[in-house]
């Protein structure tokens, strides 16, 4: 059995790298070397995690200079050599250790109209969408996304403007402008246009290159400029 | 600036990057077809001296070239520098007008 060197940033914003030996084994994944630190050498490290299956969401760290979702990333995968190095998420304030604080970043799903708004309650019949339908398969491309905040992390623009919405929060306000149920899609493209919005975005493909569930922002991101242009041009937004 | 503003800036400058990949792909076929006898001013100031084709077309491309380029400025100044608000509109605006001058002064040289 070989030993994984692993330094795990400690502190808060001002902090340091603390060096730990953990014993490495099969597909073991991240999540798992974290959790071995904190139950058999450290109990005061700070992380976050809840489903260890990759549904919640809450367990993403910058990994080797990554971010990515801990419970599913095997340490074969990404380990450099036996070298492992871990950090709370970029773009993020850190709480403590490798616990960022998400705040902002939903904060911006908010800001950016992510809530769905139907016309219809609940003495209505159901809508009916086909699932082949164009709008459908818009709304399915991006519906997965759990808000684990890895594209935010990996997002150089939010890094540079620290009001721009960031790729999660323009896929979710894509998503509903995609769902034919929902009424609100003006009121969406107003919250997101602009350059704190989507026109900031810079193509860099960052996000979608990092998703886990392996969604493109990218493309909900160039639908809403679509989107924000057709408005624009008619004189509505 | 407004989400309004910003969006017609940015559709402003989706416009005028059309016209430039237009007059980049005209200026440069000019270029290539132009020089295969040898460069020399003679035979540009030949070309382009009392011509409104060439007047019109190099009109175009420093207006779009001016329109385009502060538009783009926009964003670099504040991702790279912080630069926000007013100051930042009147620099690029500065910088636009500049493009405009120096471009339109090169064109109206080899019209005259």
């Amino acid at each position: 059995m070989t030993t994984l060197r692993v330094s795990v940033w400690r502190g808060g914003a001002q902090g340091r790298l603390q060096r730990y030996e953990v014993p490495r084994h099969p597909s073991q994944t991240v999540l798992d070397v974290v959790t071995h630190i904190q139950r058999r050498i450290d109990p005061t490290l700070a992380y976050r995690y809840a489903c260890r299956v990759g549904m919640c969401g809450s367990c993403a760290m910058t990994v080797n200079g990554v971010p990515r979702w801990t419970c599913r990333t095997h340490v074969d995968k990404v380990a450099a050599g036996d070298e492992l190095e871990l950090r709370p998420l970029r773009n993020l304030p850190v709480v403590r250790d490798l616990v960022a604080d998400m705040r902002e970043f939903f904060d911006k799903w908010h800001r950016a109209k992510g809530e769905f708004a139907g016309a219809r309650s609940k003495s209505d019949d159901f809508a009916r969408v086909a699932p082949d339908s164009p709008e459908r398969r818009a709304a399915d491309a991006g519906i997965e996304c759990i808000g684990c905040g890895v594209c935010y992390a990996a997002c150089d623009v939010v890094s540079w403007n620290g009001d721009y919405l960031g790729p999660a929060a323009l896929n979710r306000a894509w998503t509903l402008i995609s769902d034919v149920r929902d009424v609100a899609t003006v009121d969406r493209l107003r919250a997101v246009a602009g350059d704190a919005g989507c026109h900031a975005c810079h193509t860099h493909t960052s996000c979608t290159e990092r998703c886990p569930k392996h969604i493109s922002p990218t493309a909900g991101i160039a639908g809403l400029k679509r989107a924000v242009a057709k408005v624009a041009l008619a004189g509505k937004l | 600036m407004s989400t309004r503003s910003d969006t017609a800036l940015w559709l402003v400058q989706r416009a005028s990057a059309a016209v430039l990949a237009l007059c980049v792909a005209v200026h440069l076929v000019t270029v290539v077809y132009a020089v295969r006898g040898g460069l020399t001013a003679a035979e540009i100031l030949g070309r382009t001296r009392g011509s409104a084709g060439w007047l019109a077309f190099y009109s175009v491309f420093v207006i779009a070239c001016a329109v385009h380029a502060p538009i783009g400025l926009r964003p670099v100044l504040t991702e790279w520098l912080g630069w926000r608000g007013r100051s930042r509109e009147a620099f690029v605006l500065a910088f636009g007008v500049l493009l405009a001058a120096l471009g339109m002064r090169a064109v109206l040289a080899v019209f005259r």
